[in-house]
């Protein structure tokens, strides 16, 4: 077993080759409703950069800041909560979306200077029961299905969902290059490593753990807010079962934990997995991707990414040998 | 009135299952400081074992706990060979928090697994018995809710005797207070490790036979007993089987006391709020000493 600080591989050289490489995918994305009518197309592709800004909103705070976020679909919950009945009541939509993020933010910061007195499993478990009282709480205060108005149904395009989810995927993508680059990121990275040696040097521990979480729940809230967006019937709870976080922690872990592209690609292949088994068998993606879990963190704890970086280190070692 | 003792009454009995279930988590925490997530996907399996050699076999729930339990314990040294072996081999930390994820992805394999075998149905066993009820004074007792709380009590007996007594239960209790001391001490602690486990598994498969006897199971209960056991560990502290027990019908109280202050659907609600409470008020404090 590797130490915990092994789980994310250091490499940065290819972050800005990646980003850019995501950034001409995303553009190139932004193409396929012109050419593309076929609704199934759009909404796997809407489905895959959903969940690309869920799981780099968690990816913020647990690949580059350490702590495990249990409880993330409790953040998610209330952007599409907020999101829902403000764009409902005649907002528009971004703006309701960022109203969403920043109430999420502010139930964030709220519990999180009191939830960072955890440290890590207790940090975890502490923010599942939290979300878990919210989930509950919701569905007891709102029992009632969500479902759009009849002229909000008229005017339902999945052209507009589709481009807000470009949009909001491009914005995690490029907020997780941002700080993978900037000091602050670097100062997180070293708390994941050792907190207190962190600390020693002058890294504010608390205060770095609080930017990383304002972070990670405002992308979630907007990530809440989009799924508000497109969903036309829902119940108010649904957004804060705990399959969100499940699904965020998944997709991250598969592709690589810490990394740029990781969450990316893990998402890319949860998506397209699990709406390929769904056809036939319902939750057998669940069985698969556990499976799967379980054997990257044991044996390969840097995901898909190290699994690219392993396969192209011993094809150079091939070739150079004479 | 009479209602409000009747539902505390009934809290108490289910709160001896939380008791049992907590038990099992307390014991592989305490000794291997690994926190086992798919706890409650553990339960889920021993209660659909029991399902299973009723309705294939025919065979009554109660006895099915004679198989049930030495199967978990399989189950469990299986486990421990497989995933949580690898876990114990790094330092105290790391332990933990790879022991979280890997017991996540279990717990996702299980449930998805448990969906497939037994569809996500709501299952219980009809039982000739099971609508017999004591009445003491105003009270109603179903007998095989009271029979339930006994059997949990008599295992958790059991374990602590066991723990007390037993050689290696020794060894057990020496692991869980320092290992590098129990192993200079010439204890294989490995073994150690490995029987905690086991134990534990067991008690957790027991724990899903007798809700399933009382209650009922399906796929998607491992979550909530999971929390449930968290939320007596996290009461009652590491260390005494007995302790525990109290810790899980006192949390069954209190849900059935809550239940009827604020109604049926803020049960859960209590619980989790003391659990989060607790945790922020002792960060470290209660798991230790």
């Amino acid at each position: 077993m590797t130490r915990l600080g092994a789980l994310w591989p250091l490499a940065r050289r290819h972050d800005l080759g990646w980003a850019a490489a995501i950034m001409t995918a995303f553009a190139v994305l932004g193409l396929l409703p012109v050419f593309v009518q076929r609704n199934d197309v759009l909404n796997f592709v809407f489905l895959i950069l959903l969940s690309i800004s869920l799981a780099q909103s968690w990816n913020i705070l647990a690949g580059y800041a350490g702590q495990v976020n249990l409880g993330h679909a409790a953040f998610f919950g209330v952007g599409a909560l907020l999101a829902r009945a403000l764009w409902i009541a005649g907002l528009p939509i971004v703006l309701a979306m960022a109203a969403g993020a920043l109430a999420a933010t502010a139930f964030a910061l709220l519990i999180g200077v009191a939830a960072f007195r955890l440290r890590g499993a207790y940090f975890a478990i502490g923010t599942l029961a939290l979300a878990e009282i919210l989930r509950i709480t919701i569905g007891n205060v709102l029992p009632e299905i969500s479902t759009l108005p009849a002229a909000r149904i008229a005017g339902y395009r999945l052209s507009e969902r589709y481009y807000l989810a470009l949009a909001l995927a491009a914005v995690s993508v490029g907020t997780v290059a941002a700080l993978a680059a900037s000091r602050t990121g670097l100062g997180m990275q070293a708390i994941r490593e050792d907190e207190e040696a962190a600390e020693a040097s002058g890294v504010s521990g608390l205060g770095l753990k609080l930017v990383a979480l304002s972070l990670s729940t405002a992308l979630a809230g907007l990530a809440g807010g989009l799924f508000a967006y497109y969903h036309i019937s829902y119940y108010p709870s649904h957004p804060f079962g705990p399959h969100w976080t499940f699904d965020a922690l998944l997709m991250t872990f598969i592709g690589g934990v810490g990394t740029l592209h990781g969450p990316v690609l893990g998402a890319i292949l949860y998506v397209t997995l699990k709406e390929y088994v769904a056809l036939r068998w319902v939750d057998f993606h669940l069985l698969i991707f556990g499976a799967l879990f379980i054997g990257i963190v044991l044996l390969l704890p840097g995901g898909l990414v190290q699994a690219g970086t392993r396969a192209r280190r011993l094809v150079s070692r091939r070739a150079a040998k004479p | 009135m009479r209602a409000l003792a009747q539902q505390l009454v009934l809290g108490l009995l289910i709160g001896g299952l939380y008791g049992l279930a907590a038990a099992g988590l307390s014991l592989i925490f305490g000794v291997l400081k690994v926190l086992n997530v798919a706890h409650g996907e553990l339960i889920v399996l021993g209660g659909y074992g029991a399902f299973w050699l009723f309705t294939l076999y025919g065979l009554d729930p109660f006895v099915a706990l004679v198989l049930v339990v030495p199967a978990s314990l399989l189950l469990g040294i299986g486990l421990y060979a497989t995933l949580f072996g690898f876990v114990v081999r790094a330092d105290e930390e790391t332990r933990i928090k790879n022991s979280l994820l890997i017991g996540f992805g279990l717990a996702l394999a299980l449930q998805a697994l448990a969906v497939r075998l037994w569809t996500a149905d709501e299952r219980s066993i009809p039982t000739p018995y099971g609508g017999a009820a004591l009445s003491i004074s105003d009270l109603s007792l179903p007998v095989i809710r009271l029979l339930s709380l006994g059997i949990a009590f008599g295992l958790i007996l059991g374990v602590q005797l066991l723990l007390e007594h037993w050689r290696w239960g020794k060894a057990i209790r020496a692991t869980a207070e320092d290992w590098q001391a129990a192993l200079l001490a010439g204890i294989d602690v490995r073994r150690a490790y490995l029987l905690a486990f086991a134990i534990g598994t067991a008690l957790a498969g027991a724990t899903g036979v007798l809700v399933t006897i009382g209650y009922s199971v399906s796929p998607s209960i491992g979550l909530e007993w999971t929390l449930k056991a968290l939320i007596v560990v996290v009461l009652a502290g590491l260390g005494s089987m007995i302790g525990t027990f109290v810790g899980g019908l006192l949390l069954g109280v209190a849900e059935a006391a809550s239940a009827a202050a604020f109604g049926g659907p803020y049960r859960e609600v209590v619980g989790l709020v003391l659990f989060v409470v607790v945790l922020i008020v002792r960060p470290r404090g209660l798991f230790g000493r």
